[in-house]
């Protein structure tokens, strides 16, 4: 007994960039359970074939058990703000190989032919409800939307763009955490986002971060975790240390629904939990509660 | 000497050989009656020349050994050796006390701070009640918690950071890791009042960033400060935990590559052969080195010090 503790020991880690590689696999087995037309869509949770229309239609939430696909920044921008209000910012940013890790330069292209996407987070300003937002939304297909110095530095410098133009912001984080190719570099990124996260609550901007499947890690134990409202997707996996770690680490299986949303509403860190066809509205909601800092000022 | 209590470093073997083998000598000349000075002189000078050897070209595996070495001084040691009068201050005033994480008041060189870290045991029995020094949610919000008590009355906070990681458990999910990490990384980032942080050892991730945001980072020589643990790597990319040496080697997480990379400040030089080899020494080379650089922040105008904080962070990381 005495001697588990010893050997569990090293294996603390708060980054778990595996889940990038079981996305991969995830993705890749989805692909192939896609019928060659791509008609039809195999539920990842119910396993009911479903018309790729109707998910579609369903904002890619299972219309039969209400299962919530992972969906990529570019839909989830298309799904929350005003159509056209969209404005791309801190595009210009792209990733190198500090370290020179090992096949980095060949992943980080191949992702990007992937998502179409330069880095895992798409950053800017738009408009929800006709209401003017900063936005910075995460794609977890780009590398599992780990967090290095392009990610940390795109949100810090959209946290800077709210705070310079009196805006509110909102994030939608979907990340298995902090990104190992670029080492303690990546670990920075998360003093980065939280202090510039900080700007906003010295002029009372609110910031709204929405939690989508998975959040964890880095990104969890950041700015993610430290919105004035934080909102989740149902079933949503979000947690610091990852269940495969926690497992070899007290040598027990984790109980059912662990680290789920659903989980951390009940435990406090959650403030809603919102389904994805009431996100935008419900985002538009809470904004309108905080449109009026100047007047109240005034009034104050 | 460095395997007291059995713990040997394989590259420390030849070195640890040949102490004994004095040693012996010693016993043996005094036992005897017979002079054998220039025999034990002889041989100390070739263990000298030996663990010089050793310890100018450390690979960044063995410095991670060295950083994690049962004798390497826990916090409350380097307490006791660097600051006065310390009170330690228990509790996060929410739930209860983490023993992993130890905090208080002392004087530093005549000066009041707030000095906490992560306490690790020196033995087994120590270790359990620490749990191995792998703070809870409730250990992180006592940091913060004696933080802003040293805002509110102008004292410097000083961490001592050591630490293979934030516990990774059921409780602690429930009672927000994440949160609590993220929480007391912005709360150091707002923090009115001058923060200096040490890797005194194992700088584990986001365990060891929650207390380690600051306007000078210092980091003793052997110690390791990473996003992941070498064999966390290793298992991730060659799903070999064998392969940690090459982890290590890549992750890039000494002393040295952190200076180069700008996320420290400082290199504390380490006495030949480890801290744990002569703590006194070591612990005046740190205290040097923590009273030189107070001096320097306590110079900064309260209204710049938060500024260049806010910038020392901002430009850590590199892309085009």
């Amino acid at each position: 007994m005495l001697k588990d503790l010893f050997r569990t020991k090293p294996k603390y880690v708060t980054v778990r960039n595996y889940r990038e590689e079981t996305a991969r696999q995830e993705r890749d087995e989805r692909t192939k359970k896609d019928l060659p037309d791509g008609l039809w869509v195999k539920c990842e949770n119910c396993h009911q074939i479903i018309y790729h229309k109707d998910l579609e239609q369903n904002l890619k939430v299972c219309p039969k058990c209400d299962y919530h696909f992972r969906i990529g920044a570019k839909e989830r921008l298309r799904q929350l703000l005003d159509e056209g209000s969209f404005e791309e910012l801190f595009a210009e940013l792209s990733p190198t190989n500090p370290l020179n890790f090992p096949n980095y330069e060949k992943r980080l292209s191949k992702y990007q032919k992937e998502t179409g996407l330069k880095e895992g987070v798409l950053t800017g300003a738009g408009k929800i409800e006709g209401i003017p937002v900063a936005i910075a939304v995460m794609d977890f297909f780009f590398m599992g939307g780990s967090m290095g110095s392009v990610v940390g530095e795109k949100i810090a410098n959209t946290f800077e763009y709210a705070a310079a133009n009196h805006l509110p912001m909102i994030t939608v984080s979907a990340s298995g955490g902090a990104r190992m190719q670029e080492g303690i570099l990546s670990l920075m990124q998360m003093a980065k986002t939280c202090q510039a996260r900080n700007l906003l609550a010295e002029r009372g901007l609110v910031y709204i971060s929405v939690l989508t499947d998975p959040t964890s890690g880095g990104v969890y134990a950041s700015f993610a975790s430290q919105g004035d409202i934080n909102m989740a997707e149902p079933g949503a996996y979000i947690g610091f240390a990852g269940t495969r770690v926690i497992e070899q680490t007290i040598r027990q299986t984790l109980p059912e629904g662990f680290q789920k949303s659903e989980f951390l509403l009940q435990h406090g860190v959650l403030d809603l939990i919102v389904h994805r066809k009431e996100v935008r509205k419900t985002l538009a909601r809470l904004l309108r509660f905080h449109q009026s800092t100047e007047r109240a000022e005034v009034n104050g | 000497m460095g395997n007291e209590n059995g713990f040997t470093m394989q590259f420390e073997k030849p070195l640890l050989e040949l102490e004994r083998k004095i040693e012996e000598i010693r016993v043996f000349s005094t036992e005897k009656n017979i002079d054998m000075s220039e025999e034990i002189q002889r041989l100390q000078a070739k263990a000298d020349v030996l663990k010089e050897r050793i310890y100018k070209n450390l690979t960044p595996l063995q410095k991670v050994q060295v950083a994690r070495h049962p004798k390497r001084p826990t916090f409350l040691e380097y307490v006791e050796l660097i600051f006065d009068d310390f009170i330690e201050l228990h509790g996060d005033r929410l739930f209860k006390d983490d023993p992993a994480l130890v905090g208080g008041l002392a004087f530093l060189n005549g000066i009041p701070v707030t000095v906490l870290g992560q306490q690790k045991g020196r033995d087994t029995k120590e270790n359990i009640a620490r749990n191995f020094g792998s703070p809870h949610p409730e250990g992180y919000r006592k940091a913060m918690r004696l933080m802003k008590q040293a805002e509110r009355f102008g004292r410097p906070v000083i961490t001592l950071v050591d630490v293979a990681g934030a516990y990774p458990g059921i409780e602690a999910e429930e009672r927000g890791q994440g949160e609590a990490v993220a929480h007391s990384i912005m709360a150091m980032a707002g923090l009115k009042t001058p923060i200096i942080v040490v890797i005194t050892g194992e700088g584990g991730s986001g365990g060891a960033l929650a207390i380690a945001v600051g306007d000078r980072i210092l980091m003793l020589e052997h110690a390791y400060y990473s996003v992941i643990t070498p064999e966390g790597c290793a298992s991730i990319l060659w799903k070999d935990a064998n392969e940690a040496p090459k982890a290590a080697e890549v992750l890039r997480l000494t002393a040295e590559n952190l200076k180069e990379m700008k996320v420290i400040d400082e290199i504390i030089p380490e006495p030949l052969g480890g801290i744990h080899r002569d703590k006194v020494a070591g612990a005046k080379l740190l205290k040097e080195a923590l009273v030189r650089n107070l001096e320097e922040i306590l110079e900064i105008p309260g209204e710049d010090l938060l500024r260049l904080r806010y910038d020392k962070f901002k430009k850590i990381g590199i892309y085009s």
